[in-house]
């Protein structure tokens, strides 16, 4: 699979649970070629995500709820997921 | 003892636990040796499991955790997070504050 097509990916499953308001995703993979977690071919992201999901949850509850979105794409496409959520305009709480 | 056991008394029986790939001083990835590193700063002792070294417990701690990736930090029984959150805990002053309360009543 090419990397922009996980990225698309991504985006969807991201879209459909979590309605975002923003969604920035980074493929990083190339930042880890050679390395350990390379080796089985699933890649490296970056998520920034902004949704109002998030607001009055905590930061371990908002990661779960960003791998819970991506299901199965965590075994078979990612290897490591960056993720940077919130809810929206910067109001962390 | 079975795999659930074995993380049950890793989790229970630490204060302070990092789930990691390979050790805190020859981690095996990018984001165990930030995560170690971070812990490292506070001078304190920690306990850690290489997950490289043990691919059943590597699968099923995924599993029971309730958390795809590692590392996987674990301040008093509880899952505080991976390298993201425990980077931005750190930032925040909260770390520093959740393991002067574990170490501090062990």
């Amino acid at each position: 699979m090419s990397e922009s097509e996980r990225v698309r990916l991504i985006r969807e499953r991201l879209e459909e649970a979590l309605a975002p308001q923003e969604l920035a995703i980074r493929d990083e993979s190339h930042l880890h070629v050679g390395h350990e977690g390379a080796r089985d071919g699933r890649g490296h992201f970056h998520v920034t995500i902004r949704a109002e999901a998030f607001r009055g949850v905590n930061p371990i509850a908002r990661h779960r709820m960003v791998f819970d979105a991506m299901g199965e794409l965590m075994n078979t496409d990612i290897h490591a997921l960056r993720i940077d959520a919130a809810p929206p305009s910067g109001d962390d709480s | 003892m079975s795999i659930d056991e074995t993380i049950k008394e890793q989790i229970e029986g630490n204060d302070v636990l990092l789930y990691m790939k390979g050790t805190p001083d020859f981690p095996q990835c990018g984001f165990s040796a930030q995560t170690a590193q971070i812990l490292k700063q506070f001078g304190i002792e920690f306990a850690y499991v290489n997950i490289l070294e043990d691919q059943d417990l590597r699968e099923r701690l995924k599993e029971v955790a309730n958390w795809p990736t590692y590392p996987q930090l674990y301040i008093d029984g509880e899952l505080v997070g991976g390298c993201d959150i425990v980077m931005e805990m750190y930032q925040s002053g909260e770390l520093k504050e959740m393991l002067e309360k574990a170490v501090g009543k062990a």
